[in-house]
C-alpha cells in the first residue's frame, strides 16, 4: 500500500442507521463479567444488540474520565460490570470500583446529564443469563430517556 | 512508528456460528476501511491449522506487523493465537482478539443487522487498540513441587496418590475427622455392587502411609494468597484434645465417655460419644473429642482410662504455614434435606427416611448391621417405597434444584436390590420420572433390577403421602402417568432418593481461591468441554462432586484428570505469567501516597528516600486498581496503558461517530 493512501484517520465508511438504538458502552472486568457474557453467548440468550465490550483486567481500572468520554463522544449508556463484591479475582477491587461510583453519578448530574446513562452492575461468570435480562432492562430504560445528549446523528 | 503500522485482520467464519449471522463479505469490506489495516483475510476456521498458518505466512513474508482476529471471545483462543503469532517470530502481546461471536453473532441471532453492527464496532476497537500495543516479555515464575488437595473424600484421595506417586508433596486437608467423605458411608457400588469399603479403606491407608503425602484431617483452610506456583496456604488444625503423638486408637476414652450425642456419620440412627471414632475403620485412627458436648468430667483423662496420657482438654487450633505449587478442590457435596418438602413427611414420620439413611441401615458396621428395618418398630420391612427425584429436577423455587443430581436412579435401584436379595418376598416401588441409567453396565443393571428381581417402576410423582396411624404405615397417592390412572399404595417404609447439592461453606472456599461457582452452586470449570478441571484461576483446579454431581467413576476420572494437570505445571517447574504489571512513572509521581492502600497484595510501597512510591512487579498481579487511583497519570498498566484503552473509546465513538 502505497504511503499516501495510508489511512492514519479513521473514515469509516459506515451509514448511520435508519432509526435510532441505544448504544450501550460496556466496560467489563476479565473474570466474572466478560466471562459470564461468554456464557450468555455459549448458551444463546438473545438480547438486543446494543451492548458493545471492552475489557479489562479488573473494574478497579475503569478510569473515571474514560465513562465521561464515552458519553460526551456520543453514547447512550455507559455499563460498567465487575465481579460480586467478595469474588474479586484481585481480591477487592470492585470494592475500589463501587467506592468511586458514587461520586461519579454525582458528577455526572452536575453536568446535566442523566445518571440513569451509567450504571455499575455485578455480573459473575455464570451469570449470562442475569446479563440477559439486564441488558433488555437497560436497554428498555434508555429508549424511554432518549438519545444521549452528545449522539452526533439522533437528538432527544 | 505510526508509518510502520501493518495490521492484519483475519474473520473466522466459526463454520456458521458467525457466517450463518453476519455478511463476511460486507465486513471484510468495512474492515479495510480501518487506519492502518493492511490486509483481511476471511476462512472458516481460523483456529485451525490451515488458519494459523495464514496468519504466520503473512507474518513471516513482512505482510503484517500487529494482528487482530475477529472470532470466538479471547478467553478461548487468545492463548492459540499467541502461540501462533510467536512461532512466526512476532512478540505475542501485539495481538488482539474482537469477540464476534459470543457477544455478536450467538446473542443476537434474528436481528442480523444488529450483530453485524457490534461485530464492526468490536473490530474498530480491537484494530485501534492493536495498533497501540507495545512488545512485551512474560514473565517465568517458579512452581513449587507442593500441591494442596482440599477434600479427603475419594476425589481428593485419588488425586492425592497420584500426585505423590509423581513424586511432588501433597497436603491433603480434610474438614472432618477422617478421610473417606461420602463413599465411606456407601455400603455397596453401582453397577458392580463391589462393597464401598473393600475398594476405598485401602486407598485411605495408603494416603496414611505414603511418604509423600501430608495427611491433616480434621484442618480446615484458613487463607490462601499468592498466585500459580507460588500459593502461601494458612491451614487451621482444629483441636482434636487429643494428642496425636501419643493416641493409639485403643478406644478406652469413648468406651467410658458418659455423654452420648446422634452419630452423624450414620445420619443420627446411632448414638457416638463425645469422645469417638468416626466409624472403626476411620484414617487417621486418632479418636476427637468433641467440645460442643464433652462435659469435661475428666473421666477419659484418667491415666485408668487413657494409659499414654493423650487427653488434653486445654488444646487449641494450629495454624499451619504451607508454601503450594498447585491447588485441587475437591470439597464434595452436601445431601439435599428434604425437610422443607412437607408432602413427603420427612421428620414428621418415622417411616420416611432419606436414602443415605438407608445406605447405612444396609451397611454391614451400620447401626443395624446390615439388616434395615423400619424406624418405628425396629421390625424389617415388607415393602419399600422408593421415591425418585426428591430435591433434584424441580423448577419451582424452594423446592430443591433444576439439575439431575444423576446418582439417584442408579443408588435407589442398587438399594432396591440389596433389600431384595436378603428379603425376596418383598415389595418393593420405585415412583420415578424418567429412569437416567446413563453408564457403563448401568442399563444392564436397570434391566435386571425389573425383570429378575421384580422392582415394580411406577412412572409418576406422588402427590401425597400420609401415616396410618394404627400401624405407622405410609399410604401413598399419586398417578401413573404411564398407565393413567390414579395409585394408592401402603407401603411399610418410604425412601427419598434425596439430590446432591453443593456444600453450604463453598462460598467460602470460592471466594478463599477466587474461583467461581456456576447458576447450581457447584465450581465453574474454566471451559464445560475441554478444560473441565481447570479454574479460571491458574493453578487451581476441581475435581470430583464440587465440580458437579457426579458417579464415583466419574469423580474419580476428574480427580485423576486434575491431578494430571497440576502435575504438568509442577513437573515443568516454571509457568509463563503474563505481564501485565504496573510500573511507576518516576517523573511524574509525586509520592502522595494515593496507590499505596489501594493494592491487595502489597505490592506498592512507599520509598522514604526518593520521596516516590514504587510497585514490585512480582508481587504485583496485574488489576490496574492503583492506576485509577493515581491522580496524577504516573501509573501505567502494561497492555492496559491508558491510550491502548482510551482509543477503543476513541475509535468506536469519536470520528465516524456511532454506528
Amino acid at each position: 500500500m502505497a504511503k499516501a493512501e495510508k489511512k492514519t484517520e479513521t473514515k469509516h465508511e459506515l451509514e448511520p442507521p435508519k432509526e435510532w438504538k441505544p448504544f450501550i458502552f460496556g466496560i467489563f472486568c476479565n473474570w466474572c463479567s466478560f466471562a459470564g457474557a461468554d456464557q450468555a453467548g455459549t448458551s444463546r440468550m438473545q438480547r438486543p444488540a446494543d451492548l458493545r465490550i471492552m475489557r479489562v483486567m479488573c473494574s478497579g481500572r475503569v478510569e473515571a474520565h474514560w465513562i465521561l468520554e464515552a458519553l460526551k463522544e456520543g453514547a447512550d449508556a455507559v455499563l460498567i460490570c465487575g465481579c460480586h463484591l467478595g469474588d474479586c479475582h484481585y481480591v477487592e477491587g470492585n470494592y475500589k470500583t463501587a467506592r468511586r461510583m458514587p461520586l461519579l453519578f454525582r458528577m455526572i448530574e452536575q453536568f446535566g446529564i442523566n445518571p440513569k446513562r451509567v450504571r455499575f452492575e455485578f455480573i459473575s461468570a455464570s451469570e449470562g443469563a442475569e446479563l440477559t435480562e439486564l441488558i433488555k432492562e437497560y436497554s428498555e430504560e434508555i429508549k424511554k430517556i432518549g438519545p444521549g445528549p452528545f449522539n452526533k446523528y439522533f437528538k432527544k | 512508528m505510526e508509518e510502520d503500522l501493518k495490521i492484519g485482520v483475519y474473520l473466522c467464519h466459526c463454520g456458521v456460528n458467525i457466517a450463518g449471522v453476519i455478511d463476511m463479505d460486507e465486513l471484510e469490506e468495512f474492515t479495510k476501511t480501518l487506519p492502518n489495516v493492511n490486509l483481511v483475510r476471511q476462512y472458516k476456521f481460523m483456529c485451525s491449522d490451515t488458519g494459523q498458518s495464514m496468519i504466520k505466512d503473512d507474518i513471516k513474508e513482512g505482510l503484517v506487523n500487529r494482528v487482530v482476529v475477529a472470532a470466538c471471545s479471547p478467553r478461548m483462543h487468545e492463548p492459540t493465537f499467541r502461540r501462533a503469532i510467536e512461532s512466526a517470530g512476532m512478540n505475542k502481546f501485539l495481538f488482539s482478539q474482537a469477540n464476534i461471536r459470543e457477544h455478536s453473532s450467538w446473542i443476537s441471532m434474528k436481528d442480523k443487522e444488529g450483530a453485524s453492527r457490534i461485530a464492526k464496532d468490536h473490530i474498530r476497537m480491537q484494530v485501534a487498540k492493536v495498533s497501540k500495543l507495545e512488545s512485551l516479555q512474560p514473565q517465568k515464575v517458579k512452581v513449587t513441587p507442593n500441591a494442596l488437595v482440599i477434600g479427603g473424600g475419594i476425589a481428593g484421595i485419588n488425586a492425592a496418590l497420584d500426585l505423590a506417586e509423581q513424586n511432588f508433596h501433597v497436603y491433603l486437608v480434610e474438614k472432618t475427622a477422617t478421610i473417606g467423605g461420602h463413599m465411606a458411608q456407601l455400603d455397596k457400588t453401582f453397577p458392580t455392587m463391589d462393597c464401598s469399603a473393600c475398594i476405598l479403606t485401602p486407598k485411605m491407608v495408603d494416603v496414611n502411609q505414603h511418604e509423600n503425602i501430608t495427611l491433616m484431617a480434621y484442618s480446615e483452610v484458613d487463607n490462601v494468597e499468592g498466585y500459580v506456583g507460588n500459593f502461601k496456604v494458612t491451614v487451621r488444625q482444629k483441636a482434636r484434645y487429643v494428642d496425636t503423638e501419643k493416641c493409639t486408637g485403643c478406644g478406652n476414652c469413648a468406651e467410658e465417655c458418659p455423654v452420648t450425642v446422634p452419630n452423624e456419620f450414620d445420619l443420627g440412627l446411632s448414638l457416638r460419644k463425645a469422645a469417638y471414632l468416626p466409624f472403626p475403620q476411620a484414617v487417621p485412627g486418632y479418636y476427637t473429642i468433641d467440645m460442643d458436648h464433652c462435659i469435661k468430667c475428666g473421666i477419659c483423662a484418667d491415666p485408668s482410662v487413657c494409659e499414654p496420657d493423650a487427653i488434653r482438654y486445654d488444646d487449641k487450633d494450629k495454624f499451619v504455614k504451607l508454601d503450594i505449587g498447585t491447588i485441587i478442590v475437591a470439597t464434595g457435596f452436601d445431601p439435599f434435606d428434604p425437610t422443607a418438602l412437607k408432602e413427603y413427611g420427612y421428620e414428621k414420620y418415622d417411616n420416611v427416611i432419606t436414602s443415605m439413611q438407608m445406605e447405612r441401615l444396609l451397611s454391614s458396621y451400620g447401626p443395624t448391621l446390615g439388616k434395615p428395618v423400619r424406624p418405628s418398630d425396629l421390625t424389617a420391612p415388607h415393602s419399600i417405597a422408593f421415591i425418585q427425584c426428591v430435591g433434584s429436577r424441580d423448577f419451582h423455587p424452594g423446592r430443591g434444584h433444576k439439575y439431575c443430581s444423576r446418582v439417584c436412579c442408579m443408588y435407589a435401584m442398587k438399594q432396591a436390590r440389596q433389600y431384595m436379595e436378603k428379603h425376596p418376598d418383598a415389595k418393593i416401588y420405585i415412583f420415578y420420572m424418567d429412569i437416567r441409567a446413563f453408564g457403563k453396565g448401568y442399563e444392564e443393571f436397570y434391566e435386571i433390577a425389573s425383570r429378575e428381581y421384580g422392582i415394580m417402576f411406577i412412572r409418576g410423582r406422588l402427590s401425597e403421602v400420609y401415616e396410618d396411624p394404627k400401624d405407622k404405615g405410609i399410604w401413598l397417592r399419586g398417578e401413573d402417568t404411564l398407565l393413567q390412572v390414579p395409585v394408592e399404595i401402603k407401603v411399610d417404609m418410604v425412601v427419598l432418593s434425596v439430590g446432591i447439592e453443593a456444600r453450604d461453606d463453598s462460598d467460602k472456599i470460592a471466594s478463599l481461591l477466587s474461583i467461581q461457582k456456576t447458576e447450581d452452586g457447584f465450581f465453574m470449570e474454566a471451559h464445560p468441554k475441554l478444560r473441565p478441571v481447570d479454574t479460571l484461576t491458574d493453578g487451581i483446579f476441581i475435581a470430583g462432586v464440587s465440580q458437579g454431581p457426579k458417579d464415583i467413576p466419574d469423580a474419580v476420572a476428574q480427580a485423576k484428570g486434575a491431578a494430571s494437570s497440576a502435575a504438568a505445571l509442577m513437573a515443568k517447574g516454571e509457568v509463563e505469567i503474563e505481564p501485565y504489571f504496573a510500573v511507576i512513572d518516576e517523573a511524574i509521581c509525586t509520592g502522595c501516597k494515593a496507590c499505596n492502600s489501594m493494592c491487595p497484595f502489597g505490592a506498592i510501597t512507599f520509598d522514604k528516600i526518593s520521596g516516590i512510591s514504587v510497585i514490585n512487579p512480582a508481587k504485583c498481579k496485574g488489576c490496574g486498581t492503583c492506576v485509577a487511583a493515581c491522580p496524577f497519570g504516573a501509573i501505567a498498566q502494561n497492555h492496559f496503558k491508558e491510550e491502548q484503552l482510551d482509543v477503543i473509546i476513541r475509535s468506536v465513538l469519536k470520528e465516524g461517530g456511532v454506528y
